[in-house]
Parts: C-alpha cells; structure tokens; sequence
C-alpha cells in the first residue's frame, strides 16, 4: 500500500505544477508548443534528457540484462552516449538556428521549405507518425504495467492499480500535463522527473548492496564461475555484427519528433553546451546500475516469470517499501516524461504540419490552433488509451513495431544531414530515401511477422562459404549480411538514395540555397548577409 | 581543411572504433572494484570518455556563428523556464 501512495503523491505534485504552467501560458501556438523559446540551460538538458529515455532504460534495460548479460551496457547505453551527444552537437544546433531565425516549429516545415516542396513534408510527416504512434501506445502499456506491478505486494495478492487503471492513470496525467500546460507544464515537470530517476539507480545499488551479505563481488564471482551462467558477465553470446549495428540506432534520436522539437526550445544555442557533455554522464548513470542488478538478479532470484520485473522483484525484496515507493515514482516518471513529449509532438506536428499548413490558421485564427491542439491531445490520449487495453495481448506487435521504428528515424537521419549540410541535396533525394525507408519498414515487418526463426530469403554461394544476405536469425529478427541488423542496410541505403537521385535531379532554386547556405564569412546556417526580415514574415510560409 | 578539423575528425573515428572492444568479448576478470566484470567496467570508461570528448568538441569546434542568430531576432518575450 505504501508504494502505491508515495505514487499517487508524486502523481499530484505532477497535477498541480501542469497547473501552474497553464496559468503561464499564452493563447499563442509558439507557446503552447515550444514555450516561447525560452528553455534555460540546466532546464533544457533536463527536459530533453527527459523525452529520451523511456521505462525501457529502467525495465527494459534490466530485463535484457537478466537474459543476455552486462553486453547490453555496450549495445545500447555507451553507444547512445557518444553518437546521440554528436548528433545534439551537429544537427540539434542547427535546428534550433533555423527555428529561431525562420520560426520552423517542427523537422517538416523545415524540410517543406529547405526543399521548396510540400509532398516532402507530408511523406515524412506521415511515416514519422506511423512510427511515433506505437511509441506512445507502449508507453501507455508500460505504465499500466508498473502500476499493476508496484501495487501487487510481489504478486501475493491482485493488484490495488490493475492494469487497465493503471493505464488510465498515466494516460490523464499525461493528457492534463500536456493540455494544460503544453510544452512549459510538460518541461517543469521533466525537471522533477529527471531528477527522480537519474538518482533512481545509485539509491537501488546501495540499498541492494546493503541487503547482500556477502557483497555484489561474490555473487558476480558465482555467474562467472557456473559456466551455465558464465555468458552473462561476458559478452561470449551476443554476435558482434549486431553489436556493431546498434551503434546506428541512435542516429535516429535526433530524428523523432519529439526530440527536434525540444531542440526548437532552447532559449540560446548555449543550453545546447551543457547538454552534449553531460549526456553521456547521465545515460550511464541510469543504465549502469540497471544493467548490473539485472545481471545480479540472475544470481541471486535465479529464474523468474517476468524477466523485465526483475529490477521491481529486487526492490520488494531488498528495499524498505517506502524506499520502493519512491523508486516506482522513478519509474513511472520515465514512463510519463517521454511519453507527455510523445503527446505533444503528434500535436505539434497535427496542429502546425497539417492544420496550419492548410489554412487552418487563416480560417480559424491562431487561439483555435491551440484549441485544436488541445482536442487533438484529447482524442489521441483516449485512442491510444483504447488500444493498450484492447490489444494488451498483442504488446509483443507493438514491440517489434518499435524497434523497427527506431531503424527507420535512424534510416532518415542522412535526409537531414543533406538537408543541413549539403547545398545539391534536392527534394527528389529526399523523397527517395525516405520512400526506400518505408519501402524496408514495410518488408521487414512482413517478413518478421510471416517468416519463421531460420528462413533464409537470399544467400550467395552455396555450402560453408554461402554468404546469407538477408534471412530470419534463430530469434525470429529480420537479419542481414551473416548477422547484422537491418538498420545497416536502412541507413546506407537511404543514404545512398539521397545522394544519387539528388546528383540526377535539378537541385534547388538559387534563392533556397542562398537562404540556407549564404556565402563564406557568413553564418553557414541562417545568416544572411543583409539584415534578416522579421520572423513573423516567414511563419505562414515556412509553418 | 582547417588543421582543427584534421585533428578532431581522427579522434571521433578513434573514439567511435573503441567502442568495439573486442578483446574484452569473452573475459569477466579482473572485477574492477571487487564487483564490476571488465567488460561492463572497460564500457562505463567508454561514457566517461565519450563526456570528455563531447567537452573538447565543446571547447575547440563550438559553431560559435549560431550565437550571433540570438542577436538577430528579437528576444522570446516572458521569463527564461
């Protein structure tokens, strides 16, 4: 029962500071969305540190670690920690230029107007949100899920949150936070929420450290020792194609949605400092811990039922409840952090991408774009609230979907890189490579969802030195080349489309490119040479 | 090419290909700090490391141009959040 309050605690302190935040707030659409512009340093690494991680570095990160060993440090946290500060560093800065100069709110109105084309915007609008949508369904799920978890005793009697309350919780927390407050209530909370889970792991490694009698070295010398165990302290099963390949997987931070436009935020192009140095820092604070006691659970639970409870199951038997109450409240505080900004960006994108840019705003004026805003995160919480409780069964669907989510945002990095950096780069490029990445999202998951575990789909050669290039590995995943993932193929194939219909077609107007790329001795992003023209003159155009 | 480019190109390279530490693939000992297998230990030097580099990219290629942007447009209205 203690969990379960010290929860409904936090939950209410996160009620009352959307509240505050909609007292703030202004009947304007760059408000709502990006409050004002005006995210401070500190606030900004927070924040955006908050829309990345979701209950999976927490949950998931354990659990895999449970069942594959400390080699998910290395596959998933050390590898995000340098490519995602990198892409901050290159892409997010340039971003935020744009945005401020041009008053671009999302990736699309900037793509529309970098290549003079509206069809380019609606393509990558519409594969963003098919890609999106699973994420935030997942979130909902996941919280569902924690709540059930935390508020069963260790499963010694039915939950006092079930699973479709539990869902109902983080849903309206969610939906209040954002409608209320939109981007400035959904940042004051990631304050707290930061701060909540980053301290979440030192606090479970010494409360457990405590517990054990024998100390962690022992019980690591014990896995090392059984050579049952022995592949979960080394790395002696997992394939180093696919270690390799999930160093790609980051490029694709920087192209959801919900990302970019918390870069859009930042209030100077400094916040953006801080934040690339102390990414690194934070992911490891969070996922260190998490690996280490998913691997410690092996030892000292043995098997369990549910391998991504594992890091719940050691709370309820080495922490006081108290204590596990709060560290739910981590938890759950990753859990709702991504998924408010996850909200929001849908609504965003919705509002300024298709209502806006179709003369909604002319129509209506610039409050009914809020007020729309507001409704669009209504429907789009409840729908999503729908199908976690409708398909719960077949969460395993939304799993994949999701992980080839994160290959196809991956696969659209190089469509802004060429936007950013490369003058020949032209809206059929684009339009290729991010075709070429829904054409793969699409086979891929069929093939996933209808092959079965060892199907080969193309081999050259034949016998022992046959290459498979692309077949279904013993686990069922789509995998390429003798084993890498299909996020190789994705990237350098979007990559490569990007290049080569840009270098056969015409490339932009002269005007575009002297607007993106103005001359040497000048500002290589959004500087012109003669005094810009005031903002507001681009927002109809550019949103 | 700029010589700060020359420089700083290699060591993203170096830094990205360290990553694949391979010769710690099939080792658990020694335990760094009596508990920590050095597959785990070698990969949380690797996020120390990757925060250090991200501070000398910090410091020597900041694209200090994008701060003039700032002066260009007018200051968002209402309090820094």
């Amino acid at each position: 029962m203690i969990p379960v309050i010290v929860i409904c605690i936090y939950l209410v302190i996160i009620g009352v500071i959307g509240s505050l935040a909609y007292r703030k707030s202004k009947a304007n659409t760059e408000d709502f969305f990006l409050a004002n512009r005006s995210v401070g340093e500190m606030v900004f690494f927070l924040s955006l540190f908050a829309t990345n991680m979701t209950a999976f570095a927490i949950l998931g990160s354990s659990g895999q670690a449970y069942r594959q060993g400390i080699g998910i440090y290395g596959l998933m946290a050390s590898s995000s920690g340098f490519v995602i500060p990198l892409t901050i560093f290159f892409i997010g800065t340039r971003l935020w230029a744009l945005g401020k100069r041009f008053g671009h709110q999302t990736q699309v109105a900037f793509f529309r107007d970098r290549w003079e084309c509206d069809t380019i915007g609606t393509v990558i609008f519409a594969l963003s949100t098919l890609m999106l949508v699973p994420y935030m369904i997942i979130s909902i799920m996941g919280g569902g899920t924690v709540l059930a978890h935390l508020s069963d005793a260790g499963g010694t009697r039915p939950p006092i949150i079930s699973y479709p309350i539990g869902c109902a919780v983080v849903a309206v927390v969610v939906t209040l936070g954002v409608f209320l407050g939109g981007m400035r209530g959904t940042v004051w909370v990631n304050i707290l929420q930061t701060t909540l889970f980053l301290c979440f792991g030192a606090v479970a490694v010494v409360t457990i450290s405590h517990a054990l009698p024998g100390g962690f070295g022992e019980y690591i010398a014990k896995l090392a020792g059984d050579p049952k165990t022995s592949f979960l302290v080394t790395r002696q099963k997992m394939p180093p194609q696919a270690f390799w390949s999930y160093t790609l997987i980051p490029l694709s931070s920087i192209m959801f949605p919900h990302m970019a436009i918390m870069c859009f935020s930042a209030r100077r192009v400094t916040a953006f400092k801080r934040t690339v140095v102390l990414y690194p820092l934070a992911i490891m604070l969070i996922w260190l811990p998490c690996v280490f006691l998913g691997v410690l659970g092996a030892a000292t639970l043995g098997k369990v039922a549910d391998a991504d409870g594992i890091l719940l199951l050691m709370l309820e038997k080495y922490a006081p409840v108290w204590l596990a109450g709060i560290l739910g409240a981590g938890i759950i505080s990753a859990v709702l952090g991504s998924d408010a900004h996850q909200v929001l960006a849908l609504s965003t994108m919705f509002t300024k991408d298709i209502y806006q840019h179709y003369g909604g705003r002319e129509k209506y004026g610039e409050k009914a774009a809020v007020h729309f805003a507001r409704a669009f995160i209504i429907i789009v919480t409840l729908a999503a609230y729908i199908i976690a409780l409708e398909l719960k069964a077949k969460q395993g669907i939304f799993e994949i979907a999701i992980r080839y989510a994160f290959s196809g945002f991956a696969a659209l990095a190089p469509v802004m890189v060429a936007a950013l950096f490369w003058k020949r780069s032209t809206k059929w490029g684009a339009l290729a490579a991010t075709l070429f990445t829904a054409a793969c999202l699409i086979y891929f998951a069929l093939l996933q969802n209808f092959g079965h575990p060892g199907d080969v789909i193309w081999q050259i050669g034949q016998g022992k030195d046959a290459i498979k290039v692309l077949f279904l590995n013993p686990r069922g995943d789509v995998s390429f080349w003798n084993g890498f993932m299909t996020v190789v193929p994705m990237v350098f194939g979007s990559a490569f489309s990007m290049i080569a219909v840009s270098l056969l077609t015409r490339a932009p107007s002269a005007a575009t490119i002297a607007k993106y790329f103005p001359k040497q001795g000048t500002v290589s992003v959004g500087r012109a040479t003669e005094p810009p023209p005031a903002v507001e003159q681009y927002i109809p155009k550019a949103a | 090419m700029k010589l700060k480019t020359c420089l700083l190109t290699p060591l993203l390279v170096v830094v990205y290909v360290l990553h694949q530490d391979f010769w710690n693939w099939k080792e658990a000992y020694p335990l760094i700090f009596g508990f920590l297998p050095i597959g785990l230990a070698y990969q949380a030097g690797y996020s120390i490391l990757a925060a250090a580099v991200m501070a000398i990219l910090v410091r020597t290629a900041w694209p200090k141009h994008l701060e003039n942007v700032e002066a260009e447009v007018r200051e968002p209205k209402g309090e820094r959040l």
